[in-house]
Parts: structure tokens; sequence; C-alpha cells
């Protein structure tokens, strides 16, 4: 085992004073009771309870509602440390859409050499479907999250780009008004950015995504797979709080060369999907047959320019963890820049040299499935036994394109409230970042996501992770 | 809106006003029960039969008795009718259609669903009783409150309105299709104790052995309490009161909409004959054949209902 290394804890300095986002927090903090933020806690754990806020579990048969444990010690970020952010997000959004659309129609960065061709030939998640295809604006991934790490005060990663369905959003706006209403006096002594407009934005942002054919006010709606979904409570919020219809595929069917909703007055055509169904399921005539989540004819009717779906088919290319590593390059190539938010170190255990040091470096190591996510399937180095490490290598050595590896990041802490005060505990960031033709919009804040447990460095809410409100201070 | 939203808000508020009545038939049998201890066996049968669910208690118990009907009518998962059926799926359609509805409603249906099934989590002794039907009474006038304090009055509240109504008729009518026995007037002599009991359990069954006394104060009789739960438009449970509601609102849905369909002929002929009959003529078409025809058509409405408004395709 290597020796721990050092955390970068965000909201104290060696010396035990604030960090200065923190300081208004931290002032306010010193002459709280303790007891009374507990029962806050356990307040804010009954009202997302009441509120319906939770997210389904799969396999289990009673109790198949859980809560995403919410931290109420927020998560703060300056306005220096987030304009940064902004411009490497924004930059990296630019190149993916560009990516998109090149790796679609021309594809210059394979002919150009910069990756290699059967990354994308041999890859399930680039659907030939899109070959050709344009959508409105050129804008392939309408809705991102990008997950960011941090390891020192000015070592932001790009851990994860999430170019499809990004989900958590809801979790953004609900622990805010969770914040907002339990500690009022914090937001009138802290400048803290709204993050309230995103219903708003996203509205735009899908409405200004009408395909041409729509003249009139373009109807929009989220298609859900329904209440069963692990996501369902986020996606019926949406659709709430954007004043659109949420529908399932049953209540969709091509009706004159349109996508159209089973209303009570009969079928109305739809503009815009902002579809929270993946693509293989779709469209039942071109991906997997059986899906039921889908409609039977939509992807003929999206590539004659009768529906925008946001975010587009195919876009799942840009995200996946082998295409990841060569998001430097593919930034280069397509801005003229060099990227301002760096990648995480990324060995692609495809390359025989790099598997080899993989293979010798397992325990000091994070390894992840190319298309896995939710934290499932993944090897964390240290955190291993020497069983787990043996498993593992066995499947790694069957299948090393199956697998990335990383170095185990000294990822940052903040405080979390526990039965004994605050303590720190490892997090990431997920901001939302919304694309239109008209311009990328970044709302102030995002998901961060917590390990709830001590020393522990996965922070998936499947595997004992919690959220907190996130700050984003004002000049 | 979706078909699919309108039909989640009618069987939501049909669910929701179905677990309401469960309720009240658990509380009135316990009533009879207690004060007529000797004939309790056949209480609860009568009880089980007029929530319909006979033949599922019987594969589950083989007498009738209070710990047995009880025990199935609250907490019985697999008979849709219990009352933890109903309310689990009166939540499970509003989270359907948690876009159709206000904060308020959604926030008490959900409360109401974590309340009762954590009321209903183990088996209810005879002494908690009281206080768990309390507890459902008490969600549900929430749920109902929230509903008429928040909601605009249109298309989504007019649907959630016809699933309550064509739900209380059929509850209603079900009551009297089990004990309409104990109102003919042939079948005992008047003023007889049995009567009495009897008469009082219909009453308390749809919540009225109140106001029924305000309404026929001296007078009880068989004639009298048909007359107010078919024909009496006061009496919010009567057939009639149910039939001026859904006309209402499916009224206000072919304004709204500009359309008339086939169930708003058929809604307007059954509250027409309800307007024009009266018990005597009723009574003597047969109150049973009268009743038995009744639940069919109304049963028939909401089947229309679903077709004209597109529920499901």
């Amino acid at each position: 085992m290597t020796a721990l290394p050092e955390f970068f804890n965000e909201m104290s300095n060696g010396d035990g004073s604030p960090r200065d986002p923190y300081r208004g927090y931290a002032q306010w903090f010193a002459g709280e009771d303790i007891k009374r933020l507990k029962k806050k806690s356990a307040e804010a754990e009954a009202f997302f309870r009441r509120t319906g806020i939770t997210f389904n579990v799969y396999g289990q048969r009673e109790a198949t509602e859980r809560l995403i444990p919410f931290d109420i010690v927020p998560r703060i970020i300056s306005a220096n440390e987030w304009s940064k952010l902004e411009r490497g997000i924004e930059q990296r959004v630019r190149a993916i859409n560009a990516f998109l659309y090149d790796i679609y129609h021309r594809q210059e960065i394979l002919r150009a050499g910069r990756i290699p061709v059967e990354l994308i030939a041999n890859n399930d998640a680039f659907l030939p479907e899109m070959i050709g295809v344009s959508p409105p604006g050129g804008i392939y991934t309408h809705i991102v999250g990008i997950d960011l790490v941090r390891t020192g005060p000015d070592s932001f990663f790009v851990l994860e780009d999430n170019a499809r369905t990004p989900s958590g959003v809801s979790y953004m706006l609900e622990n805010r008004e969770t914040m907002l209403h339990m500690f009022p006096e914090l937001f009138a002594r802290n400048r803290v950015r709204d993050v309230s407009k995103y219903p708003r934005d996203l509205a735009h942002s899908l409405a200004m995504a009408a395909p041409d054919k729509c003249t009139d006010r373009p109807v929009v709606c989220v298609l859900t797979p329904g209440i069963y979904n692990s996501a369902y409570f986020e996606h019926s919020f949406l659709a709430d709080q954007m004043g659109v219809e949420l529908v399932e595929g049953h209540d969709l069917r091509v009706v004159d060369g349109r996508i159209a909703m089973r209303t009570t007055r009969g079928y109305q055509p739809v503009d815009v999907m902002y579809r929270r169904v993946d693509d293989e399921f779709l469209d039942p005539l071109v991906f997997n047959p059986k899906s039921m989540l889908g409609v039977p004819g939509i992807m003929d009717v999206y590539r004659s320019g009768g529906i925008t779906i946001a975010n587009a088919p195919g876009t799942g290319i840009a995200d996946d963890k082998a295409i990841y590593s060569y998001m430097p390059d593919i930034v280069e190539f397509y801005t003229g820049e060099k990227p301002l938010l760096p990648n995480v170190e990324t060995w692609r255990c495809s390359e025989p040299d790099a598997l080899s040091y993989v293979l010798e470096h397992l325990h000091e190591l994070v390894v992840k499935e190319v298309h896995g996510s939710g934290g499932y399937g993944m090897l964390v180095g240290p955190a291993a036994s020497k069983r787990e490490i043996a498993n593992f290598r066995k499947k790694l050595e069957a299948r090393p394109g199956n697998y990335i590896a990383q170095p185990t990041l000294a990822l940052s802490t903040a405080p979390i409230l526990t039965a004994n005060g605050l303590a720190p505990r490892h997090l990431d960031l997920r901001p939302f970042v919304l694309v239109s033709s008209e311009k990328i919009t970044i709302t102030p804040g995002g998901l961060t996501r917590v390990a709830l447990k001590k020393g522990s460095l996965v922070v998936n809410s499947s595997q004992g992770g919690g959220t907190k409100d996130t700050w984003v201070l004002g000049e | 809106m979706l078909g699919k939203t309108a039909g989640g808000l009618f069987w939501m508020f049909r669910y929701l006003e179905r677990s309401e009545y469960v309720a009240r038939l658990v509380e009135a049998g316990l009533r009879l029960s207690l004060t007529r201890p000797h004939a309790a066996s056949d209480e609860w049968a009568s009880v089980i039969d007029t929530a319909g669910v006979r033949t599922a208690y019987l594969e589950k118990n083989e007498v009738f008795d209070q710990s047995g009907a009880v025990d199935f009518l609250l907490r019985e998962k697999e008979s849709s009718s219990s009352v933890l059926s109903c309310i689990t799926a009166a939540r499970t359609n509003a989270r359907m259609v948690r876009t159709a509805l206000t904060r308020e409603v959604w926030e008490a249906t959900n409360e109401c669903w974590m309340t009762v099934s954590a009321a209903l989590q183990r088996k209810v002794g005879e002494r908690e009783l009281p206080d768990v039907l309390n507890t459902i009474r008490q969600q549900s006038a929430q749920v109902r409150g929230a509903l008429h304090g928040t909601m605009l009055r249109n298309d989504i509240y007019d649907f959630a309105r016809i699933g309550t109504f064509i739900e209380r008729a059929d509850n209603t009518a079900r009551i009297l299709d089990v004990k309409y026995y104990v109102l003919l007037p042939s079948a005992m002599p008047v003023g007889s104790t049995f009567d009495n009991v009897q008469w009082d359990n219909i009453l308390r069954s749809v919540s009225a052995h109140r106001s029924f006394r305000h309404v026929h104060s001296s007078e009880t009789n068989a004639a009298a309490i048909a007359d107010f739960l078919v024909l009496d438009r006061r009496m919010p449970r009567s057939l009639a009161f149910c039939y001026g509601k859904i006309n209402d609102n499916l009224g206000y849905l072919e304004n709204n909409y500009g359309e008339r369909h086939a169930c708003h002929a058929i809604a307007e002929d059954t509250y027409s004959e309800l307007r024009s009959l009266s018990i005597a003529s009723i009574f003597e078409r047969g109150l049973h054949e009268y009743i038995s025809e009744f639940i069919t058509r109304n049963n028939a409405l909401g089947l229309r209902i679903e077709a004209d408004y597109r529920f499901i395709e």
C-alpha cells in the first residue's frame, strides 16, 4: 500500500482557518449548535421523502424508493474558481459537438490520424444510422454534464463527460430549495448565485432546437421510460418545471410523417423531444426490436427533420470512456486551442505497454469498464482485497480493450455534518451545460456528490454517496 | 392533456374514493358486530360481499369473522380493493400524472400513502383499529382538501372529479345491492330491532346516520332510506348527487373542448331518470333489479369515458 497522500480540504487551510469562499459560512457555523443542525438535517430528510424526491432501486421487491442522503453543509466555489471552470467547460462542450458533427459526416479527425479508426468502427455507441444526419443548428448534445474532480487549489480535472443523458439536475435544484427553506439567513449573508433559472433555460434551449418544419410555437415533451425508472422523479420534475408533457413511448405514434402524442382531444404533433430513454430503446424498428419504451418509426421521422431529439441519437460516442482518453486531442483538433481543463491521466488497456503497466500497478490504480457507469464494474485498487485484485486481473487479461485505468486521485474533501461535528469527505462536481444555436449556458452550481463513508473515494449514489448544495459565489 | 394523464387522474381518484369506502365498511361492520355479537359472522360476510371480494376472501380465509375480514379489507396485497392496495394504486397513478397535480395535492397523496402504509404494515389489533381507521379518513380528506384548495378548475380537475363520482356511485349502489332486502317493505315488520340496526348500518356505511336524521327527523323507514341514498340530491353519496356531479364535469369538458361524445348522452339519460323517478316507482320496478341495472350502466359509462377521452390506445 502506498502512503496516503495529503488531501486538499476545500473549507480549511492547513492552520484550520477557513479558505476564502468559506469564510462567511465558517463564521455562521461557529455560532450554531450542532444539535439544532442535526435536527435540521432530519427535517431535510423528511422533506425529501414527503416531496417524493426519491430514486428507484432495481431488484428489490419492497421499499424500492430510496432517498439520496443530503448533507446540509454547502460546497462552496469562489467566483474566480468558477470563471476558470466555465471557460474550460465551454471549450470542451464546443469540441464535443464539433467532434460529433465530424464523426457522423466527413470524419476528418480519423483521416488526420488523431484517433484510431477502430475506436469508432468497433464501438457500439457509434450509430451508423446517424451518418449524414445534421440536426438543427448542428447540435448533437443539448444537455451536458461534465464531471470534475479537484486535487488542489488550482487543480481541476475532467473525470467524465456525460453527453447522452446526464442526470442529477433535479437534485441541484431541490437541494438549493431545501437550503433556502432551512437556512434563509445564510443566503442573506453570502452572495450565492441563483440556479433556479435552469428549467426556463432548458425549455428555451429545447424550443430553439425545433426543426425547420415547425413554424408555430414549438411543442416540447419529455420522454421517460416510466414510473419505475430510477430517475423518474427527475423526468417528472423537469416536465413539470418546464410546463410540458411527460410522455412514454405508448403515448406516441407516427401520424402524417410527424411524431404525435395521444391527448384527450386526439393526436397532437411534437416538435422537440427531450428524451431520457437510451438510444438502444428509442426505435424498435431500427435498434432493439424488443423495446417497449420507444416509438416505432421515430428514427425515420427524425432523419427527415420531422422532430428534434435531444440529445441526438449517437451522442454516446463522445462520452465513451475509451474516447475520453483522446479528449485533449479532440479539443485541440476542433478548437485549435490547448485544453483549459485537463483530463485525468488514463491508460488504455487495449495498448500492450499500458496494459502491462496497469497489471503491475493494479493495487494503486482505479480500473473502469469502458462502457460502464454508476460505479459498477470498477476496481479501486487501494481499497480492494488481494482476492478482488486477483479476480479483476483475470477479467482484465481476458478483455483488455474493455478497460481503462487511472491513478487513484487525491480527491479534494469538504466537510459533512456528522454526529461529532464537521468531518472531511471526498467529493466531485457535475456542472450542467445547455447548448443552443445561440449560446452555451452553464448554470452556476451543479451537483456535488460526496462519499459519506470516511476515506471512501466512490461518490455514486448507488454506492453510498450523498449530495450537497453547491454554491458559486458572486463577484 | 395526454389521454394517459386523464386516465391516471380518473383512476387516482377512483382508488382514493374506494379506499374511503372500504374503510367506512370496516367501521360500520365493526359497530354492527359489537352491537349484535351473535350475528357477527353474517355481518362480516355481508361486509365482504359489499366490498365485492367474497371469492378472493374465501381463498385466504375459512370463516367470516372480524379478525379475518378486517385484515383482508385493510391490508390484503393481492386484493385490489383493500385499503392498502387502493392507496398504493392512487399514489402510483399520482406519480404517473405528477405534472398535472399541484405540489400540495401530490404531497398530500404521498403523505397519505406513507402514513397509511406505515399504519397498515402489521396486522391491526382491535384496540388500535379505531385510530387506524381515523388516520385513513383524515389522510384521504387531506388529499381532497388539497384538490379543492389548490387545483385550477380545468380539464384536470374534471377528470379527477368524474373518477371520484363514478366510483362513489358504484360504492353506494353496491351497498344497496347487498342490503336491498332489509329495505324491502315486505321484509320485516316495520320498527323491529333487526331493521333499525340494519338501517343504521346502511346509513353508517355512507357516513350519513346523522345527516339522515336532520333530513328525516322523526320517521325512519325503509322507503325514506332508499330515497335518501338513491334520489336525494342533497346527500353527497346518493346516486342522484353523483350523477349531477358527473354531468357537471362532463359538461365542462364538452364546453371546454367543443366536443360531444357518446358518454355525454349516457350520463344525461341516467341523470334525468334519477331526477324523474320516485322511490315508489323504483320499488314497483323492484329495488334490486333497478340497482343491478344501475351498476351495469355506471360501469359502461366509465368505459365509454375511457374510450371517448383516449385514456388508452
